[in-house]
């Protein structure tokens, strides 16, 4: 295997497990706001204790997720050193105010986060909880910007020689030595066609691998009878969260088809396997592609592609056939994710308004129920939902962007670092494979303890300062926090 | 609004990654250093108070490095690309470390078994001296110039980055950490162990000295180019003497039971020791040997005008900012490390 190849598995390898880790830090972050809020609102210590619980499974989660992303912007600069000289001026700047007006507001304000509880009044502690959720939050914002950039970019001019050149030329493999992508307005960079589109897709499924997490440890609890009171609270504003997340994914997930299809086609033709341009296009529920004969076989709703892409069923879908082969990127591959994302994110809806239901009509805490029962078993396992479906969803999204690596402008065989070799390569993705096997391990055992012991304290106050003891009692009577 | 000042904005800009790479040297060094003393204390509690000193400032730390390297991508995409892929088997070490400090910190306490804590212990150890070193390695392989080809990029092996002279600055790099570590320990503990880490402030200091001695000397042996840079820029002289000044202050303030003037003593230091090293190479960034007309400098690795100022509303905005509410959190922290049931 040459650079190339082992680069992409080595970037493809710690991304994918880097992203199990942030959309849990942005979820939780937002259920950790929540409760604390209502905790500040209502003064019960029930509330506290819950957020003082799931800030430890956030501690948890954040670590590896910083520890693991630096090995992400490093790697721009190892294995894509040709891409970095290319797009520096124009990718570099999102990563900058990453730095600065992200990861500076998550990691400053989570020390009082953590351990703050009993050094800060708790006005302090709640702001600093909504700093580290809102911190997270951009991060995602950067991130998604500078990768929806190289979807659809915008903003820029190519440089070539030191000369600017015209709107639309897309420089040669000999050319791209001597060019770079130079920004012409940050604005337009920013709000390139798909970013904030893909940005409501990434936060929600965020949402949803926060919130999903919290029914399942909680679902957990209830089945065993453990810890009843917090788990049910923590069930209920989790289960608030999803059930709106879940919906409003189905809304940004449209929408950023909607942005696909329009900036681009062959990546659309892919990911709903279609062949030949064509009207009254069918959008498959589940199929299989014959590469061979060109053709998918499987559950269709006919003239729905169309109706969806086009606003009417006569609506022309471009195929795959509009493009050469040699462009085309792993239909196979990227049809499968696009529909696994698609299904798990149907479930989710399935799972969560099936529980509002059920608490609407006063039988969700009912386990002697065995549908209900039955109902909490897939809660337990509905945290790997979310998982599956944001892993399907990224890689949909970034091979489907295949071969290029900037969408139309420069191809991933172009991108990677002219002086290093494979075996260095292959080195550091043993290495890394070595490494991460070792964190999951530790991972999912520290994770397991954590659900095994359970929260500290659920009813009482132990060890809590007298000045946050009053604040509660002043809250309970109803009177505002001195 | 004249913007005559626009062709200034290279120098702006090195000047910029310099106080980011700063802050992360005099930040991050202290905590890195802390990982290279920390299998010399034995004693569970001690270790855990090690540890705890660190707890809520080791990531915020660690950022200084991911905003540096994010203001180089954007500011020298060039620099950072060739420094990047040229050092690329050093760059997956120094990751390597840096993991597993991190979620050493993390992990270590949630058990009691010697086995794991002991493992921890060892990888919080070896990430932090294998991080500390690869730095010094790396920076003393662009003190003394790196092959580039036509293209500016690296045009070396791997074997040619570990010579003498970057090894060197790498074992000069781990004490001085284990310096500026060993005096945040002293700032944060208290009693028996305070006075044990306050005898190992002079010892440090003494170790980091030999070497710097040492590096000067070999400088006139392995990079005896550095020495013209000198005798044009005599003025480097006197923030050599103002660095040795503020190290040797250290133990003074040390003995004075000064200590957190001590350790701004050891920033300060560490910030000369900085200076130093950009104003050398100035207008260098990779500086080339033996081609030194391949070399990449601010101006012909900067990014657009554009994008440098653009940067510099980002950093103008942002930076105040963060060092409000980082110094806020450092003064939260502040005093004698205290383990309680939230600790590491």
């Amino acid at each position: 295997m040459d650079v190339e190849i082992l680069s992409r598995i080595q970037f493809a390898f710690t991304i994918a497990f880097h992203y199990i880790y942030p959309p849990l830090s942005i979820g939780l972050g937002v259920i950790l706001v929540i409760m604390e809020a209502m905790w500040m609102k209502t003064g019960l210590v029930r509330y506290h204790n819950m957020a003082r619980y799931w800030t430890r499974i956030f501690g948890l989660t954040f670590a590896i997720g910083v520890a693991t992303g630096i090995v992400m912007e490093f790697e721009f600069g190892t294995n894509w050193a040709s891409y970095s000289r290319f797009v520096g001026d124009v990718f570099g700047s999102a990563l900058a105010a990453e730095g600065i007006f992200a990861f500076f507001l998550e990691a400053g304000f989570l020390a009082i986060l953590l351990f703050g509880w009993n050094k800060v009044g708790p006005k302090l502690h709640f702001f600093s909880t909504i700093m580290v959720c809102l911190g997270a939050h951009f991060s995602a914002v950067w991130i998604v910007v500078a990768n929806s950039w190289m979807q659809t970019p915008a903003g820029f001019s190519i440089e070539y020689k030191g000369e600017i050149m015209p709107e639309g030329f897309t420089p040669t493999s000999d050319q791209i030595l001597h060019s770079r992508a130079v920004i012409h307005d940050f604005w337009a960079m920013v709000f390139n066609p798909s970013s904030m589109d893909r940005l409501a897709h990434v936060l929600v499924g965020c949402w949803q691998a926060g919130a999903f997490l919290v029914i399942s440890i909680s679902a957990f609890y209830l089945l065993r009878g453990r810890h009843k009171e917090f788990a049910t609270s923590s069930l209920k504003i989790a289960l608030t969260v999803a059930a709106i997340a879940s919906v409003l994914q189905l809304v940004t997930g449209a929408n950023s088809a909607d942005g696909v299809t329009k900036n681009q086609p062959l990546k659309l033709a892919a990911m709903e396997g279609v062949f030949r341009t064509q009207s009254n296009a069918p959008m498959a529920i589940v199929g299989w592609l014959d590469m061979e004969k060109e053709e998918m076989t499987g559950l269709e709703i006919p003239g729905m592609l169309s109706t969806l892409a086009g606003g009417s069923p006569e609506a022309v879908v471009t195929g795959l056939d509009a493009f050469p082969r040699e462009d085309w990127p792993q239909v196979q591959a990227i049809f499968q994710l696009y529909h696994i994302m698609i299904a798990i994110g149907m479930a989710l809806i399935g799972v969560a308004w099936f529980g509002m239901v059920l608490w609407w009509r006063g039988w969700l805490f009912q386990l002697s129920n065995p549908i209900v029962r039955l109902y909490y078993f897939a809660l337990v396992l509905s945290f790997l939902g979310p998982q599956i479906a944001n892993q399907a969803g990224w890689f949909t999204a970034e091979m489907g962007r295949q071969p290029w690596v900037v969408y139309n402008l420069m191809r991933t065989s172009e991108a990677f670092s002219a002086v290093i070799t494979a075996n260095q390569v292959l080195g550091s993705l043993i290495m890394f494979s070595l490494i991460y096997a070792l964190l999951f391990a530790v991972f999912i055992y520290v994770l397991t303890r954590k659900i095994q012991h359970g929260p500290d304290h659920e009813e009482d106050n132990e060890e809590m300062p007298a000045s946050w003891i009053a604040m509660m009692e002043r809250r309970k009577q109803g009177k505002p926090t001195a | 609004m004249t913007m005559d000042w626009l062709p200034h904005l290279p120098i702006i800009w090195f000047v910029l990654v310099g106080v980011l790479f700063t802050g992360y040297a005099m930040l991050d060094g202290f905590d890195l250093g802390v990982g290279v003393l920390y299998l010399f204390v034995k004693k569970d509690e001690d270790r855990r108070t090690f540890l705890n000193a660190i707890g809520p400032v080791w990531d915020g730390n660690e950022v200084w490095l991911v905003t540096g390297g994010g203001a180089l991508f954007a500011a020298f995409p060039p620099v950072y690309a060739t420094v990047l892929s040229g050092f690329y088997v050093p760059f997956m070490a120094l990751l390597a470390g840096l993991i597993f400090r991190a979620v050493a910190i993390e992990f270590r306490s949630k058990e009691k078994w010697g086995w794991w804590r002991q493992m921890w212990d060892l990888g919080f150890a070896l990430g932090s001296m294998a991080s500390g070193f690869l730095i010094g390695l790396i920076m003393g392989n662009l003190l003394q110039g790196i092959p580039l080809n036509i293209r500016g990029e690296y045009a070396g092996g791997l074997w040619p980055l570990l010579n003498p002279y970057a090894l060197l600055v790498g074992a000069t790099t781990l004490a001085l950490f284990a310096m500026h570590g060993s005096i945040y320990i002293v700032m944060k503990t208290e009693g028996e162990l305070q006075a044990q880490v306050r005898r190992w402030v002079n010892r440090s200091i003494a170790i980091f000295l030999v070497f710097y001695v040492a590096l000067n000397v070999a400088t006139l042996f392995y990079a005896p180019h550095l020495l013209e840079t000198v005798k044009e820029r005599p003025w480097l002289i006197v923030i050599f003497a103002l660095n040795v000044l503020m190290v040797l202050n250290i133990p003074r303030e040390n003995h004075l039971g000064n200590e957190f003037r001590a350790f701004l003593s050891s920033c300060a230091a560490m910030a000369l020791l900085l200076a130093l090293f950009g104003l050398t190479i100035f207008p260098n960034m990779v500086p080339s040997l033996p081609d030194p007309e391949r070399s990449l400098t601010i101006y012909n690795a900067a990014s657009t005008a554009k994008t440098q100022f653009i940067m510099l509303i980002i950093a103008i905005i942002g930076v105040p900012i963060v060092l409000a509410y980082t110094a806020c959190v450092y003064y939260i922290f502040r005093g004698k490390v205290k383990l309680t049931s939230q600790s590491y």
